[in-house]
């Protein structure tokens, strides 16, 4: 179900979705998926709040879907709007932030070292 | 001297009627005064009476003043400034302090401009009505139950109360120009690349771009003469000369082609009747001034928030890794690392910012790449294809900048995909790279509308100079709100 059905407010979301897509198409996207993408995002998500990520995903995915109507075979995709080449500077030493200014909002440190719990641990070996 | 503009508060102090540091106090008592309006984060009153007395000093001594020198403005909480506090409306970001001088900023201070404070946003950017603040709403102006639009609604109330004549902002889809619309004020998007985001906490890489919003043309036109050109530190910014765009303010728009896309004006359109009502008789009067109205089409624009909403999202799942608790901003206690990470990360953001970063993680992972995001970047070619073809034969574009009025405080933070669908009109030239300003040009159900112009790349002058003939034969943008201070 899509939060907040279609009413006389939804106007947009009408035009928007064009000829390729309906209310009635749902992408499918399961809770665990949606917790398998918190882990890989290094997000904890609590059981009601994965339960409603799920459906917002679903509603946002079956929004998107839209897309795939469109022929895009032959179609270069565009990563920059404006195109810009590499800029290059010469090899030389500039200035730079002095150590003490980088770790200066180190939540914890060590000298100039930023200070984390151990890293592995059974979890994460 | 609240509502002065730049231009009338720099001939105020050349004629000795008051002094920087009189208007950054007197700026500063409305900011207090205003406190509930929400628009501000944090005022810097000692460094706003220290630049502003700088400011005096040079008058003083006969030196040569940019327009902007003494001149209070306000900047938004994704800007650093060398030594303050910026924290992006987040918890994750609490008790950060910028170590480093942004160049937006600098360039206004370079300009002599007295920076007052930082304005509220939707947590990184994220959000189109100021909601999504960990620091609370703010409010709109012209009615405190309603939004004033955003990302950057701080900086919309902030110039629309009359506490600053200008402001920064920053757009990836429409988030200076929406809330300036919601707002009431003028609210510029400049050309990607136009204006160094080197100090702009990045959201997504590939459509944010730094702007001004004011309550006159020429007040943008000043902002964005002192903050754009390139900059050897963000490799993204356009080396092109900045032309002095004060000087593209002729009034004439005699022979103008401003192409309309039908798919912005027809029935099933997504605007609600009285705002495209509005925006038709500000064409109107632009027509009568001499400017020529055509049809045009933007055939792939109905696409532009889905293809946006993959793309931002993406770009913002990869940008916002490194709020992880290790470097800077908040730590949540934790046994090991990865507990950390999670805690820190879940504890830290907001909503919207973990839906956003759920979104971009899915469309980026294995399987699903080519399917949204390897997609969306080719129909932004397409996108980008339709406004160079409605540019072969237009000088400008216009549209509504919001499909509706400032809407009601809550009545969408359920719904997202509602919300994103509050960008419909603005995301397009993040796209395409395409500049766009929104300008005050009526009310509907007594609250303002906007008109949003688009332009070719790095053709800032035409839209402002459109944008200072309609406010020369128009008075909108010169309305109070009631709830000024």
């Amino acid at each position: 179900m899509l939060p907040g059905n279609p009413g006389k407010q939804d106007r947009g979301l009408v035009w928007a979705l064009g000829a390729g897509a309906t209310f009635g198409t749902m992408a499918r996207i399961e809770r665990g998926e949606v917790e398998r993408i918190a882990d890989l995002a290094r997000l904890e998500l609590a059981p009601d709040e994965a339960e409603r990520m799920t459906a917002e995903l679903e509603a946002i995915l079956a929004y998107v879907e839209s897309l795939r109507a469109i022929e895009t075979d032959s179609v270069e995709p565009t990563y920059h709007a404006i195109p810009l080449a590499t800029p290059l500077r010469d090899d030389r030493a500039a200035a730079v932030l002095s150590a003490e200014r980088v770790v200066a909002n180190a939540p914890e440190r060590d000298g100039f070292a930023f200070v984390v719990p151990k890293v592995l641990d059974e979890d994460e070996a | 001297m609240p509502f002065e503009s730049v231009v009338e508060l720099r001939a105020a102090l050349d004629a000795g009627r008051t002094c920087a540091l009189e208007l950054a106090e007197a700026a500063l008592a409305r900011a207090e005064a205003a406190r509930g309006l929400g628009a501000f984060l944090r005022l810097r009153p000692e460094g706003a009476r220290a630049e502003a007395a700088e400011s005096d000093a040079r008058r003083a001594r006969g030196e040569r003043l940019s327009p902007l020198d003494g001149v209070p403005l306000a900047i938004k909480d994704n800007l650093i400034q060398e030594g303050e506090p910026c924290g992006c409306a987040s918890r994750i970001l609490e008790g950060f302090v910028a170590p480093y001088q942004g160049t937006p900023v600098a360039r206004l201070l370079a300009a002599g401009a007295v920076i007052l404070g930082r304005t509220n946003m939707d947590e990184f950017a994220m959000g189109s009505s100021t909601e999504n603040s960990a620091r609370g709403p703010t409010r709109n102006p012209w009615d405190a139950e309603r939004v004033p639009g955003g990302s950057s609604g701080g900086s919309a109330a902030a110039v629309a109360v009359g506490i600053v004549p200008g402001a920064l902002g920053s757009d990836t889809g429409g988030s200076i120009r929406q809330p300036a619309s919601l707002s009431g004020v003028v609210g510029l998007k400049p050309t990607y690349g136009r204006v160094s985001r080197y100090g702009l906490v990045a959201f997504a890489s590939s459509l944010d771009q730094v702007g001004p919003l004011a309550r006159s043309a020429l007040d943008c036109a000043l902002l964005l003469e002192a903050i754009a050109g390139h900059d050897p530190a963000d490799s993204t910014s356009l080396p092109d000369p900045v032309p002095r765009y004060r000087d593209a303010l002729s009034g004439d728009v005699r022979g103008l082609r401003i192409g309309l896309p039908r798919e912005f004006f027809e029935e099933r359109s997504a605007a609600d009747p009285a705002v495209l009502a509005c925006v038709r008789e500000a064409l109107g009067e632009l027509e009568r001034a001499g400017a020529e109205l055509r049809a045009v089409g933007l055939p792939h624009a109905q696409h532009a928030i889905a293809t946006y909403y993959l793309i931002a999202t993406a770009e913002a799942s990869s940008n916002l890794a490194r709020y992880d608790g290790v470097r800077f901003g908040r730590r949540a206690a934790a046994a090991s690392l990865g507990e950390m990470y999670r805690r820190t990360r879940s504890q830290g953001f907001g909503p919207e910012v973990k839906r956003r970063i759920l979104l971009g993680t899915y469309v980026l992972s294995a399987g699903y790449y080519d399917a949204y995001y390897r997609k969306a970047m080719k129909i932004r070619t397409l996108l980008r294809r339709d406004f160079e073809a409605a540019f072969a034969d237009c000088d400008v574009l216009a549209s509504p900048t919001s499909p509706e009025v400032a809407f009601r405080i809550g009545e969408k933070s359920k719904d997202p995909l509602r919300m994103y669908l509050s960008d419909i009109y603005t995301v397009s030239a993040n796209l395409a790279g395409v500049p766009a300003i929104s300008l005050p040009c009526g009310f509907a159900h007594a609250l303002p509308v906007g008109l949003q112009l688009l332009g070719r790349p790095l053709d800032e002058a035409t839209l402002l100079r459109a944008a200072d003939a309609y406010q020369r034969r128009t008075d909108w943008h010169l309305r109070r709100p009631g709830a000024a201070p």
